[in-house]
């Protein structure tokens, strides 16, 4: 607690009263800026969270004052300051939404320009809604429909209230408090997140999407999702994340812990576009986040799928643990960086079990002065016999202000593991705008022509509708390039 | 419909073409000949707006407007069609994506409806079968691994779908088998009518067998050096680039080499 570099700021802190008690803290919608065990006190008092977890936070809490933020990454913003977050916000309500018709109006609204789908077409298009408006969720719509199944698809908080067993046997045990100072972090203070359980046996009906926004100034976000899929089950997830212009750079930490049992399947798909920063980098989302998943059983199959073209500073490695015997895991990504955004992101595939398999497929795009980095860990164990990795990863850069790295790593502790490595890196040519232009295509038209192309074979990998937002966005994303 | 004056252009301060005149009215064919690096690659890129030339001095006038002042997909818009000499791949992008983006492009731009996905299909086909195309094709990344025959094939397959108002067709006959370039022409000649023009640059009169221009001309070291009919191009093919006039300006390859490429 004496050595981390946030732990003075945080010593200081501590030695100043909150002016506000404790009592008045838990009326309040909004905490005052700051983290101490008060507030991690506040916050679980205020979710009416079981002992074991307050004390799990707390742990968490105190690991984290032991911990440096990582400095690795090839990213480069100034120091946070974390007592100057604020750590739970709560929009205005009262008895909290029994149903649609009692959300707030306006918040509905900013989820329709959001495009989220809360009512009947919602129903129409078969999406089962979970929606996280700053750190309380608002709606879940189809809980019903999916309780049928023996499904549970709820906000996180609601998990602890009625499913407490389940949050204590699986909370943190793919992403353990003690594993980054980000995860730490998000474990002492996460707010909400969504939790989903697959029961033995059942495919989920639908695919689930959680739309995450973030609005009230200064929030930090720590969401935290859990997803687990009992022998045999299978689901697909979605996450959409959209956020508002900002002019402070806000900080979101969040935590995503996949586990799969014997024979099951998980499939995760995110589009994100959290605000970047203007064209010289103001503002902008910092998004700091660990996602793992679990292949806990045999024959399960985790699989990963991205779409990043937002944040200002994104530092993201979805991996997946290859424990169970034939398990197989999948890692697919787009992530655009263009004018000062600084993309870091990858992923690890631990093989643990025999012949177990993993690919990775990673498509970075960088524009403007963008950087983008990839970093990619094949780990095969001394047991994982016959484990098989491909991994292959392209880089498009337009213009040449731009930069893209790439960084493998393999280790390989088995002398029957089957690695494979394929890199490229390619520039749109003049040539090649000139030509689409000559048929009569703008130079926008024709970027985003080529660089679609260059993505299609992760956005085969995702549902439908997302393939076509994903589309839209980097066309959205890539304006001002060029030219 | 085209009047090109006194045309100059450079490229990293090498002068290319040196002051250069042609008048294309509808519905005439002109061909164009001259040694290997005379400048007409240079001019046809030029007149469809490709920046890396510098247009150091002259005019091209395009039904009136001034060409040289229109950004390069508008005057793809207005019916400018080039098949590029060395057409280029365009990896992850399909062929058929490619072609139906253009031709919608194009369409919208003449007010008429855009293509959806099975209209385009049926005209697609019925275009590829004309230029002897296997569908296959269609799903390939555009240009990406296609022979140097199949890609001039796709040429003439995307100026048979986008129906341009001028076509120019640079040396869209080299490296084609004799049943190719009877594919080339025959696109060609399916186009040609009272209201449409083109140039065709070539190396070979035996393209000309085909498509009869009504004018030949000959350029040579940027400048139009000589005019004439038909019976020019035969000519050329006997005797060479040596004998033309502007002489001491060319020293090009011995009559023997003419039409090599
Ligand atoms: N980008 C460039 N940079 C430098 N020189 C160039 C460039 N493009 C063309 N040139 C030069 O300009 C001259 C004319 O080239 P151009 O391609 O127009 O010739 P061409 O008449 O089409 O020849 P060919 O019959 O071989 O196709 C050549 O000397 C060529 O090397
Ligand atoms: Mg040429």
């Amino acid at each position: 607690m004496k050595t981390a570099t946030p732990a003075r700021k945080i010593d200081s802190f501590l030695d100043q009263e909150y002016s506000a008690g404790f009592e008045t803290l838990l009326e309040a919608d909004t905490l005052p800026k700051g983290l101490s065990e008060d507030v991690i006190r506040v916050i679980s008092a205020k979710k009416g969270e079981p002992e074991f977890l307050l004390e799990w936070r707390l742990e968490a809490y105190r690991r984290w004052l032991t911990m440096t933020a990582p400095k690795w990454a090839a990213v480069d913003f100034p120091d946070i300051d974390f007592q100057d977050i604020v750590y739970y916000s709560a929009p205005k309500k009262k008895d909290g939404p029994k149903s649609l018709d009692e959300v707030d109006p306006e918040l509905l609204k900013t989820f329709e320009k959001l495009g989220v789908p809360l009512h009947e077409r919602a129903r129409l298009a078969g999406v089962a809604v979970d929606a996280v408006f700053d750190s309380v969720s608002v709606a879940t719509t189809f809980q019903k429909e999916l309780g049928e199944h023996g499904i549970i698809f709820c906000s996180f908080s609601e998990a602890v209230k009625t499913h407490p067993e389940l949050i204590r046997q699986y909370l943190g045990t793919v992403v353990p408090p003690s594993d980054n100072f980000y995860a730490a972090l998000n474990s002492a203070v996460f707010s909400d997140g969504s939790f989903v359980f697959i029961p033995k046996g059942v495919k989920c009906p639908m695919e689930l999407s959680t739309y995450f926004r973030i609005n009230a100034r200064d929030t930090g976000q720590f969401e935290r999702t859990l997803i687990i899929a009992e022998e045999g089950a299978s689901v697909s997830y979605l996450e959409g994340c959209t956020a508002p212009m900002r002019d402070e750079n806000q900080l979101h930490a969040a935590v995503v812990e996949l586990i799969a049992l014997d024979d099951a399947k998980i499939k995760y798909s995110t589009v994100q576009n959290w605000y970047p920063g203007d064209k010289d980098g103001i503002g902008g989302i910092y998004n700091f986040v660990t996602k793992r998943g679990d292949c806990r059983g045999a024959r399960s199959h985790i699989s990963w799928t991205q779409v990043e073209t937002g944040s200002a500073i994104t530092w993201k490695y979805p991996s997946v643990i290859l424990r169970g015997d034939d398990s197989v895991g999948d890692f697919h990504s787009v992530a655009l960086s263009n004018h000062r955004q600084q993309a870091d992101t990858g992923t690890k595939m631990i093989h643990m079990g025999r012949n177990t398999k993993s690919t990775i497929l990673s498509k970075g795009i960088s524009a403007g002065r963008g950087s983008n980095t990839f970093r990619g860990l094949v780990r095969i164990s001394p047991k994982a016999e016959g484990a098989r990795n491909y991994t292959q990863c392209d880089s498009l850069l337009i213009g040449d202000q731009c930069a893209a790295h790439t960084f493998p790593t393999i280790e390989a502790r088995n002398p029957t593991a089957h690695v494979e490595h394929e890199a490229t890196t390619s520039r749109i040519g003049e040539d090649q705008l000139f030509y689409a232009m000559q048929r009569g295509l703008t130079a926008e038209d024709a970027v985003s022509m080529i660089v679609n192309g260059f993505c299609r074979e992760v956005f085969k990998e995702l549902p439908m509708e997302f393939a076509v937002e994903a589309q839209k966005l980097l066309g959205v994303s890539l304006e001002g390039s060029i030219g | 419909m085209l009047d090109i004056k006194n045309l100059k252009a450079s490229v990293e301060g090498k002068d290319i073409l040196k002051g250069l005149d042609l008048q294309v009215k509808a519905g005439e064919v002109h061909a164009i000949m001259g040694p290997n690096g005379s400048g007409k690659s240079t001019l046809s890129q030029v007149l469809a707006g490709r920046d890396t030339f510098q247009v150091d001095g002259g005019s091209v006038t395009w039904d009136g407007q001034d060409l040289l002042a229109m950004p390069i997909e508008e005057r793809a818009r207005a019916g400018l069609f080039l098949a590029f000499q060395y057409p280029v791949e365009i990896p992850g992008v399909s062929n058929a994506y490619f072609l139906k983006a253009a031709v919608n492009a194009i369409r919208k731009h003449r007010g008429l409806p855009e293509f959806d996905a099975m209209d385009f299909l049926t005209r697609v086909k019925a275009e590829m079968k004309a230029v002897g195309m296997k569908e296959e094709f269609l799903y390939r990344a555009v240009n990406e691994g296609f022979s140097g025959g199949e890609k001039k094939r796709n040429e003439v397959l995307q100026m048979a779908l986008l129906e341009p108002r001028l076509a120019i067709l640079d040396e869209t006959d080299s490296g084609l088998d004799i049943d190719a370039l009877k594919v080339v022409a025959d696109g060609v000649n399916r186009l040609r009518s009272p209201d449409r023009a083109l140039i065709v640059i070539t190396h070979y009169q035996r393209l000309l067998d085909y498509i009869v221009p009504d004018h030949v001309h000959v350029l040579s070291q940027g400048r139009i050096v000589r005019s004439g009919g038909r019976e020019l191009a035969l000519e050329l093919e006997e005797k060479g680039y040596g004998w033309i006039g502007d002489a001491g300006e060319i020293h090009a390859a011995p009559p023997a080499a003419g039409g090599a490429q």
